[in-house]
């Protein structure tokens, strides 16, 4: 069974005080299977966030079909959605999102409060996650202490620490440098590599070849879907400053 | 979860609370001082005696005070007038009547002198006026109508004359007569516009006659023994003294009978509408203070909804969000509202303990009304724009909440 399977999915925005509407996805179908490392390619404004945010739970389309295994979502209200994403989905964004304030550790934990473990065990969960990407010397460090790079790994800390099937990526790489960038592709693909479907957006195709199939995106619609031949490794000597 | 989130957003949730803090505060401050001063006015009043009609010589004009008041000398009132006011057929509510006449003259005890106020009074005063002696004894019936010669001393000037010294027994002397101190009064304050602390109380038949040189009263005081029965013995006490007096109708009355009961409405009213002038600029302050914690509120709507939005990304449904802020609300509420009590009801409490201290007759006045409404309204000004982020946030999808700017 497919992991993820849409169908003509198609997303308006009605602009107020004017009735013209923005179409900004024209009807996409693809699926996506268990352990793929998927990217989403295309210019600015080709509508890439928009279906990240569909597919990611977080938005609902004007039409089409969308199955989580199987599972038809638009049956499911906001809270089992709310639900859905706290148990399956792990989200990075271009811009990090950490709360401003509260300590590194305290961000990492943000998802586990919403399943109601002890805190002793949040706090292992958490510990094991940013141990995994090398920001245990920081735990107790504010976001704003931190560079752009090492907010983005403690990001990646809290979009797998749920151990969820798949991670969204938009653009985790868009506000680093190249060997912040490198540790950051480095870490989702050794996520892939541990069984975690990642879907990655990017307008950069050097940055889409590190997935293992890519799909063009161009105007809100599909122009190709490949798997990548040549993909590439991100550079582990840069990954975490060793 | 949520109270991790409180102690990160220090500041505000400090303003917040602070905005509650100084409403509830001022508000219980200002209604409770207003109630006070309101006391201490009514007080000075009544500790005279809501009950007592004043008979006093002279027709008053409606348009000027009583003649006898503007110094000029009315011989129309007699101590047998007053006594005729004290027979039970003729007024029968009076519990009893005190004429009395006043006077300013030198009182001197070994070498030390001075000008002092006296009463010449008798026995009935002291009911009338509601007053007791501290030491020793009040003037005698018989002493007031055969000129007897004692004296009682108001205590202020017990202790200017004396310094100290046990005063009793003592002799003291006006215009050359020789007194023997047999009491000395209570300490009072001021009492609506006498002091009664500072004067000297003599026996009236020997003030009349031996210092002042006259044969009529001043003033007769009327105790009456119940509110209710005040009209009722004004119109007994006018027709009496018409009939005594062989006056045909009022237009031509060479007496005038006053009330304290309607100076102390007079003065209720006064008071009541301080307190309530008081009690609109409380409740500007507790708007003010709601308007505060309304702008700290709005300022961090649009990082809260992000917030949200974030949250919701993470897993939290509506209910977490709801409940994540209720909570944090009523805490800093709750919190807020606790400490603006307390403070409030102390510096209530500190103020009555000062004017008591100044000798102000003041009551602490704590109304629950005043804790009741400032709670409740700080209460709920803390909710709604505690939940009002939350409440636009969840109308949004998660997505829409993480764009928001
Ligand atoms: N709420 C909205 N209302 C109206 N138009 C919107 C809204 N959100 C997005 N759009 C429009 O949808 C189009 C696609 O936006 P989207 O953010 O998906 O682009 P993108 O491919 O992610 O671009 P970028 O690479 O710059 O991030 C844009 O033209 C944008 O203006
Ligand atoms: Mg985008």
């Amino acid at each position: 069974m497919d992991l993820i399977r849409l169908e003509q999915i198609t997303k308006n925005y009605g602009n107020p005080g004017s009735d013209i509407t923005t179409h900004v996805l024209k009807g996409v179908t693809f699926s996506i299977q268990e352990g793929e490392f998927l990217s989403i390619m295309g210019p600015s404004g080709s509508g890439k966030s928009t279906l990240m945010h569909i597919i990611g739970l977080l938005d609902r389309p004007t039409s089409g079909k969308y199955f989580l295994r199987g599972e038809d979502t638009s049956q499911l209200s906001d809270d089992q959605l709310a639900r859905l994403r706290n148990k399956e989905i792990g989200f990075i964004f271009q811009s990090f999102n950490l709360l401003p304030r509260i300590s590194v550790l305290e961000n990492v934990v943000l998802p586990l409060s919403y399943v109601g473990l002890s805190q002793a065990k949040e706090e292992e969960l958490a510990l094991k996650v940013i141990r995994a990407v090398g920001m245990e010397h920081r735990i107790n460090n504010m976001p704003n202490q931190l560079s752009g790079g090492e907010q983005q790994r403690v990001a990646i800390a809290r979009a797998f620490v749920n151990n969820p099937s798949i991670i969204f990526a938009d653009e985790p790489t868009g506000n680093l440098d190249s060997k912040s960038g490198q540790q950051v592709m480095s870490i989702l693909q050794e996520l892939n590599h541990q069984g975690h479907t990642v879907v990655l957006v990017t307008h950069e195709s050097a940055t889409a070849e590190h997935g293992t199939r890519m799909i063009k995106i161009h105007d809100g619609k599909i122009l190709s879907d490949e798997p990548i031949i040549n993909r590439l490794l991100a550079d582990r000597e840069g990954e975490l400053g060793k | 979860m949520s109270l991790q989130n409180l102690k990160a957003n220090k500041l505000r949730s400090f303003l917040t609370m602070l905005g509650i803090v100084v409403g509830i505060g001022s508000v219980i401050v200002i209604v409770s001082v207003g109630a006070g001063a309101q006391s201490l006015i009514v007080n000075q009043v009544t500790s005279v005696g809501s009950n007592l009609v004043g008979v006093l010589p002279g027709k008053s004009e409606k348009n000027s005070p009583p003649a006898s008041i503007m110094g000029i000398k009315i011989t129309t009132l007699t101590f047998s007038d007053a006594q005729a006011l004290a027979q039970k057929n003729n007024v029968p509510h009076a519990v009893a009547v005190s004429p009395m006449v006043r006077g300013y003259e030198q009182i001197s005890w070994k070498n030390h002198n001075n000008y002092f106020n006296f009463s010449g009074v008798t026995d009935k005063y002291i009911i009338v006026q509601n007053v007791a002696v501290a030491k020793g004894r009040f003037i005698s019936e018989n002493e007031a109508l055969n000129m007897g010669k004692s004296l009682v001393l108001g205590s202020q000037v017990a202790e200017d004359l004396f310094q100290g010294q046990d005063p009793i027994g003592e002799t003291v002397k006006i215009k050359g007569v020789s007194f023997q101190v047999v009491g000395v009064m209570e300490k009072k304050g001021s009492a609506g516009f006498e002091n009664q602390d500072a004067q000297v109380f003599l026996p009236l038949a020997t003030a009349q006659k031996m210092i002042l040189g006259i044969n009529y009263i001043t003033v007769a005081r009327i105790k009456i023994d119940d509110t209710k029965n005040i009209q009722p013995s004004i119109n007994d006490i006018e027709a009496l003294m018409r009939a005594r007096h062989r006056i045909p109708g009022p237009d031509q009355d060479d007496f005038t009978v006053e009330n304290s009961s309607q100076a102390i409405a007079a003065l209720t009213t006064i008071t009541d509408a301080i307190r309530y002038f008081l009690a609109s600029i409380a409740a500007m302050s507790l708007v003010v203070g709601g308007i505060g914690i309304m702008n700290i509120m709005l300022v961090v709507v649009n990082e809260r909804i992000k917030e949200i939005g974030l949250r919701q990304a993470l897993g939290a449904t509506k209910r977490d969000i709801l409940n994540q802020f209720v909570l944090e609300t009523t805490v800093v509420s709750l919190v807020g509202g606790i400490i603006g009590i307390a403070g409030g009801v102390s510096i209530s409490v500190l103020v009555a303990l000062i004017a008591k201290k100044l000798g102000y007759n003041w009551d602490l006045v704590i109304s629950w009304q005043s804790l009741a409404v400032s709670t409740s309204i700080s209460f709920l000004i803390g909710l709604i724009f505690g939940i009002y982020p939350a409440k636009k946030a969840s109308r949004l999808s998660p997505m829409e909440a993480l764009r928001y700017e």
